[in-house]
């Protein structure tokens, strides 16, 4: 368990709501209001992706939005950078191959 | 060794021993006197308001070298936690015949417990020889910094500086 | 379209600081930045920050970033977070888009960026493996997220993120294997590096990493000694047993925005490479765009909130709301904290470059 509990500087804060959240179709508990790629580490995930041509994995890398190292495809959505996108309650996560694929409600 | 800082990343007992800051040996033996080991020149200068005594002076231009008046100093402990670079601790050669005392900065979790037997270190974190704990004070207004005293033998006197994390 | 009297792209240090001067005096402030929360990389720094009481030493870096926010909310300063600025057009109407879901045209008549800096990359086989990681990106999973992403790591850069980072991981129960530096001297404070010795980490100078390895994450490293050229010297690989690689090789500004409206730029290494030119107001060569923060200079966060408050009541005066006479006063009162912060061994150097940007700005302003 990666969580960081019981720190010299940082006091507890209150305990976030827990939500569920599905990568790779695998139930994950995360907390409300955390980036996506941090539940993904608190639950030991530390591959987002595999990239297109040599299907090499990749981590979180700047994890501030900036390098795309750690998009995932969240509902549907493809290239999502999970480092500032919160978990929401049944979001459903998946591990991205290249550039990934646009899943449509009714359309593919 | 020469350049120990720049290049261990901790000052050698001889670039300390150069600094205003550090008690000359007859000073270091004669009774319990803070220690900064603070030797460059960094805008810093919380630790000359936190003395009481006024034992510490940077003074108009806040990159000068700490200087320590050792006569001042009365070993009150409050520079300890308020130095920002947790570069102060206290130290007293007299503290029994056998053993010294050391009063350091520690900002780690778990914190030992009044009596817990630990490993004291020096600089650069060999382990010197074990140490007692005799007090831990983590008050809220030193905002997280313990301040953690322990005994150890004398003969490591001026090498300790801290504990191993538990 | 949104219309406001000062818009500040960047809710870090320098555009807070910005937005409550400008605030205080009276101005319309609208304050954007792109992510959830303001504070930029206040909020991962938790540990005493240095400087003077003026500079609210001895203080958490995240309680330094509360006071700020507390002081915006008093003033009431208009907030408009997830808002990622795309453009800037004419040099006046910034293209904001909120939420990543709608798009809108903010009107100012004074614009200050705030924007910040990112971190340097450093390249070697295996690099691009999960586990290899810029050392805020660490530090923003430890302080921020409050998780652990490693649990044995090999810093590469001993400046002072390099051994800060070190220190707060070890505090958020990891282990440093080692830092490593590839110059023949260390680069951080002696503070910081002696608190990191001391807790057991050997440093290595002359070192770098050869190669990361591992099949979906990182597990060990090569590293290597330097010459004095920095060539890899063969035969001192020596292999490390790791999990996680923090680098910590320097910072450029972001100064894309700076671009785009035209300012022009100085090349400065020592600040960290292309500079918007800037005057001793902040003020770039655009009429209506000032600077502050890391984007005008890689410094410190008690610089960047002294440029920010440099840069506000600046632009506070320049839109009528501060007299000339007090602007100048204050101005110099400023740059005075400034100079101190740039003294000694180590700001020496950014001293140095900030006089040869002010001179250029001078001429050219």
């Amino acid at each position: 368990m990666n969580r960081i509990i019981n720190h010299p500087i940082l006091d507890e804060e209150k305990p976030a709501k827990e939500v569920l959240i599905f990568v790779d179709d695998k139930p994950i508990v995360a907390r409300e209001g955390e980036m996506i790629a941090a539940a993904l580490i608190a639950n030991g995930i530390y591959v987002n992706r595999y990239t297109m041509h040599k299907g090499k994995p990749r981590g979180i890398y700047c994890a501030i939005g900036r390098c795309t190292d750690c998009i995932m495809t969240v509902d549907g959505v493809p290239n999502i950078r999970t480092c500032v996108t919160e978990v929401k309650e049944g979001m459903r996560i998946t591990t991205q191959k290249g550039a990934g694929v646009w899943k449509e409600e009714g359309r593919q | 060794m020469e350049n120990s800082l720049k290049i261990t990343g901790a000052p050698s007992l001889e670039e300390l021993h150069r600094s205003p800051a550090y008690p000359p040996e007859d000073r270091l033996k004669k009774g319990p006197i803070a220690i900064i080991e603070c030797i460059e020149e960094i805008p810093c200068n919380p630790c000359e308001a936190s003395c009481p005594s006024g034992a510490i002076t940077i003074g108009d231009s806040i990159t000068n070298l700490p200087r320590m008046d050792f006569e001042k100093c009365i070993a009150c402990g409050m520079c300890i936690p308020a130095c920002p670079g947790l570069a102060i601790y206290i130290k007293d050669y007299n503290y029994s015949d056998t053993k010294a005392l050391l009063s350091f900065p520690y900002e780690y979790y778990p914190l030992p417990k009044v009596n817990d037997i630990v490993q004291a270190v020096d600089r650069n974190g060999n382990i010197l020889c074990t140490a007692k704990v005799l007090k831990v004070r983590n008050l809220k207004s030193n905002d997280h910094t313990a301040v953690i005293t322990i005994e150890y033998p004398k003969e490591f006197f001026e090498e300790a500086v801290n504990m191993k994390r538990l | 379209m949104i219309q406001t009297e000062l818009a500040i792209v960047g809710a870090g240090p320098a555009g807070l600081s910005a937005a409550i001067e400008a605030g205080r005096a009276g101005a319309e402030v609208l304050l954007i930045d792109e992510n959830a929360r303001p504070g930029g990389q206040l909020f991962k720094q938790i540990h005493k920050f240095f400087g003077s009481r003026a500079h609210k030493a001895g203080t958490r870096g995240v309680n330094i970033g509360r006071s700020l926010l507390e002081e915006c909310d008093k003033l009431g300063i208009h907030t408009c977070l997830k808002g990622e600025v795309c453009g800037i057009e004419e040099g006046q109407n910034l293209w904001v888009v909120i939420d990543r879901k709608r798009s809108e045209i903010v009107k100012a008549r004074k614009i200050i960026l705030a924007t910040g800096a990112t971190e340097n990359a450093t390249a070697f086989p295996g690099w691009d493996l999960p586990g290899v990681m810029g050392a805020g990106a660490a530090q923003t999973m430890i302080n921020v997220n409050r998780v652990l992403p490693g649990r044995k790591v090999l810093m590469l850069g001993s400046g002072n993120v390099g051994v800060i980072v070190a220190y707060q991981l070890m505090q958020a129960g990891a282990q440093v294997v080692a830092v490593l530096e590839a110059a023949p001297r260390l680069g951080g404070y002696g503070v910081h590096t002696a608190k990191v010795s001391r807790a057991g980490v050997p440093f290595h100078v002359s070192h770098t990493i050869k190669q990361a390895f591992g099949y979906d994450h990182v597990e060990a490293v090569e590293i290597v000694e330097l010459d004095s050229s920095f060539n890899q010297i063969p035969g001192t690989e020596k292999i490390l047993d790791v999990d996680t690689v923090c680098l910590a090789t320097g910072l450029t500004p972001l100064t894309e925005l700076a671009w785009l409206a035209g300012c022009e730029f100085k090349f400065i290494p020592a600040l960290g490479g292309h500079l918007p030119i800037h005057d001793d107001r902040m003020h770039t060569t655009r009429d209506n765009i000032f600077i502050a923060g890391d984007i005008s200079g890689i410094e410190e966060a008690s610089t960047a909130m002294e440029e920010g408050r440099l840069a506000g009541i600046n632009a506070a005066c320049e839109l009528g709301y501060i007299s000339d006479e007090e602007a100048k006063l204050r101005t110099k009162e400023i740059w005075d904290s400034l100079n101190s912060l740039r003294s000694g061994y180590f700001g020496l150097k950014r001293r140095n470059s900030k006089d040869l940007m002010l001179q250029t700005g001078k001429e050219v302003i």
